[in-house]
């Protein structure tokens, strides 16, 4: 093994890079959750946008535009999700699971004839001086639009969340339905709103995947990045800051991890894979401390 | 103005007319799908659900109904117990892969002894490895509170990349010219797991899952466990005045249904697969979810889900070859019968009312039932 075959410059700046799907599903899930939704489709609309952004940015030859079909797909699927928790009251992790095997179905069906296919790529960000310095030009300034879309966000939603008055509506909705409504306030339209938002995120980090981390289509590509996204969530302890320094993580064991296999380390492939689903298992251990919001999962039926 | 009323006693009629209405939506909203794939809807729907039974080559197809639906059955017996309890074992896949890679290992350990004891004895510690597979989850919830959905699910891709590793490696045939994958365990005495009644399918695995709904059906409707599982996942607080321990539940269900599916991967091993390949699981862990809530949480139900999602996947085989549609059609197919019942499932709990509602005059119709 010759380990001096790594560079931790590059190995910081494809961490980010790997960190940002990761990331925008996370958030997503997050913003769900804090509006008292459990919704484990994240997978299954991840892959939907995956493909959707896909052959969007392949047949318009845009990426950006790809991002753009990928947020509407995301969201469009999540909607199914929507209706039958919120006005069919069906039961959450039930309905969500399904989400996740019908969209990984939905996307097979849809990438067929995409496999193989070269899409295109966001181009990456050159400022004049900045991008040309030593280490900090690769790592901070050295990425596609999406990488700063996804910091962004971060701000976006904590700032949403703690600092507007909707974030406050959402979280009183997440807290306590029944007094959420005593209040006046809409609690299946804020939800609806938010598991939209949630499955645009997805479907843009999905998209991630396809355009610009792989890049291509091919069948179940995801491979439990959107279960990895629900399980940062749990490690943020619903919090945006921490989300983002979940993402880290598991880009960089990730990113490591690819890293060993090509430095040719003495283990099989196989076990070197499996880092990032068992540090997940670890982080869930060491960090089930965090307080989820207080109506999570539970079935809103207005009676009266 | 439509909106929804709570009855006070689930309907029965509504039980058992939901999953066949979610079967008849499903299969129109399939045909639509179909028609949209530029396939004729009548003939696809046709091809699905007739042909397997009553077709040509029926003569064929049938057993196959038996040895697709007994890894479902078994699997999704076990997941509606925990299910029922509010627990969420969503792994499956992955005990099932290391109930085939434990009993498949302890077998190949032994080859080529010729003993009969060596098939029993495979199958226990098949069991055994879903068994302890389950337990990872199942432990770290009850000591850490950890959320079992995600471990265990994480526990599926673990399982997957040992899978590989395992037919590439310390199990891969040693005969084989260096192609990945054991040998064949169907074709060694000792381990096979035979048609027990030529042409209909029936093998040990069928055995076990008829077995294991009998035992879940006594377990829920007799006996006391099946009470406390029942009461928690309805009521947990109840449940804990009626002196459930909820870690002890967590550990039976979690333990039945990785046992369960731990079988289910030994008996697919040792007969309709016949060797551990990189490729061995197709999804049965998953699929078992969708029959388990088709079958309404319920072993008779379970049995007839099974069989009904046995004969789409032979029929989408079918409908594979003859129409040419798309593999990945039906395991939407599948996923949108799922949706279809989590939809209607809304009408056995509530029922629909049309206009405003008003809350006393409902409450006493509720009474007067």
């Amino acid at each position: 093994m010759d380990l001096s075959a790594i560079n931790p410059v590059l190995l910081v700046a494809s961490l980010i890079v790997a960190a940002t799907p990761l990331l925008f599903a996370a958030l997503g899930e997050l913003v769900v959750e804090r509006a008292g939704v459990l919704n484990l489709g994240v997978e299954g609309m991840m892959i939907t946008g995956a493909i959707c952004g896909f052959i969007v940015g392949v047949e318009s030859g845009s990426a950006y535009l790809g991002f753009l079909g990928a947020a509407a797909g995301g969201a469009l699927l999540s909607l199914i999700f929507g209706v039958l928790t919120q006005y069919l009251l069906s039961n959450q992790v039930a309905t969500g699971l399904a989400l996740t095997l019908f969209g990984l179905g939905l996307s097979a069906l849809l990438g067929q004839g995409y496999q193989g296919v070269k899409g295109p790529t966001p181009a990456r960000l050159d400022i004049p001086v900045l991008s040309d310095l030593p280490v900090v030009g690769r790592i901070v300034f050295g990425h596609d639009l999406m990488v700063y879309a996804g910091l962004a966000l971060v701000v976006a939603v904590w700032w949403l969340l703690t600092r507007s008055r909707a974030g406050l509506i959402l979280r009183a909705v997440g807290e306590n339905h029944d007094a959420a409504h005593a209040l006046g306030y809409k609690v299946v339209r804020v939800r609806l709103a938010a598991i939209a938002f949630g499955g645009a995120c997805a479907g843009i980090g999905g998209a991630y995947l396809s355009l610009v981390r792989v890049p291509q289509w091919t069948e179940g590509m995801t491979g439990g990045a959107g279960w990895i996204a629900l399980a940062i969530v749990v490690f943020a302890a619903w919090k945006p800051w921490r989300a983002l320094l979940g993402a880290w993580l598991f880009g960089g064991v990730t990113v490591l991890q690819l890293n060993l296999q090509a430095a040719g380390i003495a283990l099989p492939v196989e076990y070197l894979s499996m880092s990032p689903y068992l540090v997940t298992i670890l982080v869930l251990v060491l960090m089930s401390s965090g307080r989820a919001p207080g109506s999570l999962g539970r079935i809103f039926h207005k009676t009266g | 103005m439509i909106s929804f009323e709570r009855r006070a006693v689930p309907s029965r009629v509504m039980a058992f007319a939901t999953p066949c209405l979610a079967v008849l939506a499903t299969m129109l909203a399939g045909g639509l799908m179909f028609a949209l794939l530029g396939k004729d809807p009548v003939a696809a729907i046709r091809v699905i659900f007739w042909e397997p039974l009553f077709g040509e080559f029926a003569f064929y197809y049938r057993p196959q109904l038996l040895v697709k639906a007994a890894p479902l059955v078994l699997i999704a017996t076990g997941l509606a117990l925990g299910f029922r309890a509010g627990i969420w074992n969503i792994g499956a896949e992955g005990q099932y892969i290391m109930g085939a890679l434990c009993g498949a290992a302890v077998g190949l350990a032994l080859y080529p002894a010729e003993t009969r004891w060596i098939f029993p004895l495979m199958v226990l510690c098949g069991a055994l490895g879903g068994f302890l597979w389950a337990m990872i989850p199942a432990l770290l919830r009850v000591r850490f509170d950890t959320n079992e959905i995600l471990v265990s699910l994480m526990l599926v891709y673990v399982a997957e990349r040992l899978l590989s590793a395992m037919a590439l490696g310390a199990l891969r045939n040693p005969e084989g010219r260096g192609f990945p994958g054991s040998r064949n365990l169907s074709q060694w005495d000792a381990s096979a797991n035979p048609e027990l009644i030529a042409g209909t399918g029936m093998h040990w695995g069928v055995v076990a899952a008829l077995i294991a709904v009998i035992f879940a059906y006594v377990l829920l409707e007799r006996h006391v466990l099946g009470f406390h599982i029942r009461l928690s996942g309805e009521a947990p607080k109840a449940a804990r005045f009626a002196g459930v321990v909820p870690g002890r539940l967590v550990v039976l269900c979690l333990g039945i249904s990785g046992a369960l599916a731990g079988l289910a991967g030994i008996f697919e091993v040792t007969g309709p697969a016949g060797q551990i390949t990189i490729g061995f699981n197709t999804g049965y862990g998953f699929t078992a979810i969708i029959v388990a809530f088709l079958g309404r949480l319920h072993p008779v139900g379970i049995l007839l889900a099974g069989l009904l999602m046995a004969l789409t996947y032979i029929g989408g085989e079918i409908a594979q070859s003859q129409l040419g549609l798309p593999g990945a059609a039906i395991s939407m197919f599948q996923g949108m019968l799922l949706f279809f019942l989590l939809a209607v499932d809304v009408l056995t709990h509530f029922r629909l009312k049309f206009g405003r509602s008003e809350a006393t005059p409902a409450l006493r119709t509720e009474a007067a039932e």
